[in-house]
């Protein structure tokens, strides 16, 4: 089993230059996690969770500050970082196996290796029986564990998970964070989960990043008190959403009383600069 | 009881398969009784047996096949030259995007010529043998190859490139295991396409460069001798061989694109 990898960013800031203005979507992120934690992080669309996401998984650069995997700065995509996007990005003319193969392509695995690895994953997310299926085949939540295993499967010491759950419907959504969990604590490598769902956030992690956005910030870091299983009803439960919900309604009246006061205004940016904050 | 069911089953499968033959069946019975009861006395009229009676004879008489053989190897020789360029010339202006922009406007103006425009430069080139003919198949061939080559590869979704880039993937890794399996089907159509126009230019050729043996020049024949039946038996050859090229051509893109099925709506 791969170790667990500890994260380490510090005072990161990230900027866009949009029409020769400098819009900043990430202002001060400070994120320390530990090995074979679990990281939440909630926010609102605009907050540049996604952004942070992409620039700990090397697809976007360009940043100041540090970001370290086990004290070593990363500079570009790795494999020992894994990620899982919102939408399943399987290859359409590969089956189950053959997509989680993908992943192994450069890991320096043997063929048979490789195969072992893959029967291993596909039982690990519960798709025994679909190996040959195609992603056209397969429902929404389907893929998204095919997407899961492909992201384990060549062991990553530390799994990103941009929103992998907000393309499908509730009940399934319910079901795969039980899921995600239950592979969580049976690999135990280190997970960051960003999301909008606030209840997913509490029930998943060890501790909740809030963050703000315009520019994005780090707004509150909650513990997670909570010992697993995790009831969704009990009121150790609901009273940590709560408290979790009320850091956001609190923005509301910010925005509303002073404007002004933002940053930067919103009348002064295109659709397009909004684009990048998500 | 259920031995009978799965007799029924085929039968119904069989009538399925039977269906697309009502039309034909039905449009050669009434040519025929046009013919025997005379509803016209146009000489152009000619009865499907006389039609029947002429295939024959050239068939026997070895007269088909050298005349479709001719026309093939030409057609084939064409598509071959004019899709290759064309999937190579197609790659490059897809893979450079200053490659497109310096040569691209020139490309897509020289597209919208008619190829029959370009017959008198190619017989001035080629001459009027097989060459200038199958230089005229090439080019027909070429278009579509390029056309669809390019927006296959420019069609390749950022996500997709990103997740090659998460799974470090080399430069060739990402474009043999990405970017053509993205743009394998746009390639397909384009070759599919191409084969067809190359059968078509093929007879286009034949017809205005007309020195040689082929089925065009068998059309020509028939016309000039007055002989309906000939040119009629003519353009079924020509119908028949490019059906069969489709169906081929179909069979094989299905086989390969079987994860395109739901791409499909069946209605």
């Amino acid at each position: 089993m791969s170790q667990a990898g500890t994260l380490g960013i510090k005072n990161l800031y990230k900027k866009y230059d949009v029409k020769s203005q400098s819009l900043s979507v990430l202002e001060d992120i400070n994120l320390q996690i530990s090995p074979g934690e679990f990281v939440s992080i909630v926010g609102s669309s605009g907050c540049g969770k996604s952004t942070l996401l992409r620039l700990i998984i090397g697809l976007e650069e360009g940043y100041e500050g540090a970001i370290e995997l086990d004290g070593k700065r990363i500079s570009g995509t790795s494999l020992a970082r894994g990620i899982v996007f919102q939408e399943h990005r399987l290859f359409p003319w590969l089956t189950v196996e053959q997509n989680i193969g993908v992943s192994l392509l450069n890991s320096g695995l043997t063929a048979g290796q490789r195969r072992h690895a893959v029967r291993d994953h596909i039982s690990l997310v519960g798709l025994q029986g679909f190996e040959k299926a195609f992603p056209y085949q397969l429902s929404g939540g389907m893929a998204q564990r095919v997407s899961i295993a492909r992201a384990l499967v060549n062991r990553p010491e530390i799994l990103l998970l941009d929103e992998p759950f907000g393309a499908l419907d509730a009940l399934t959504r319910a079901h795969l964070q039980s899921e995600l969990k239950r592979i969580w604590q049976s690999e135990g490598i280190t997970m960051v989960l960003v999301t909008h769902d606030v209840e997913e956030a509490v029930f998943l992690g060890d501790r909740i990043v809030v963050m703000e956005p315009r520019p994005g910030r780090i707004r509150e870091i909650i513990p997670v008190e909570l010992t697993h299983p995790r009831e969704r009803t009990s009121q150790a439960f609901t009273q940590l959403k709560e408290s979790v919900l009320s850091e956001f309604s609190t923005l509301i009246p910010d925005e509303a009383t002073a404007p002004s006061t933002a940053p930067i205004g919103i009348s002064n940016f295109s659709i397009d600069a909004w684009h990048f904050a998500v | 009881m259920f031995m009978t069911d799965l007799k029924n089953i085929r039968l119904m499968h069989l009538a399925l398969a039977l269906r697309g033959w009502v039309l034909p069946l039905l449009l050669l019975a009434i040519w025929w009784c046009a013919v025997a009861f005379h509803w016209t006395t146009s000489p152009i009229l000619v009865s499907p047996v006389a039609v029947w009676q002429r295939g024959l004879e050239r068939v026997l008489s070895g007269e088909l096949r050298v005349a479709l053989l001719a026309s093939l190897n030409r057609g084939a020789y064409g598509f071959l030259i004019g899709a290759t360029v064309g999937f190579l010339f197609g790659s490059w202006l897809g893979a450079s995007r200053w490659v497109e922009r310096l040569i691209g406007p020139t490309f897509h103006t020289l597209k919208q010529i008619s190829l029959f425009a370009w017959i008198p430069l190619l017989s001035m080139w080629f001459g009027v043998g097989d060459e200038a003919k199958i230089a005229f198949v090439a080019m027909a061939a070429f278009f579509p190859v390029v056309l669809n080559t390019f927006e296959g590869f420019r069609s390749v979704p950022r996500e997709s490139i990103e997740v090659a880039r998460v799974f470090a993937y080399s430069p060739f890794q990402l474009w043999w295991r990405v970017i053509f399996p993205t743009a394998a089907p746009s390639i397909f159509t384009g070759l599919h396409l191409s084969l067809i126009y190359s059968w078509l230019a093929t007879l286009g050729a034949e017809y205005l460069m007309t020195s040689g043996k082929g089925i065009g020049n068998t059309l020509i024949e028939g016309r000039e001798n007055f002989q309906m039946d000939l040119v009629l038996f003519g353009v079924l050859v020509i119908g028949s061989v490019g059906f069969l090229l489709n169906f081929v051509l179909s069979s094989i893109e299905r086989h390969f694109l079987v994860w395109r099925q739901q791409t499909i709506a069946r209605y």
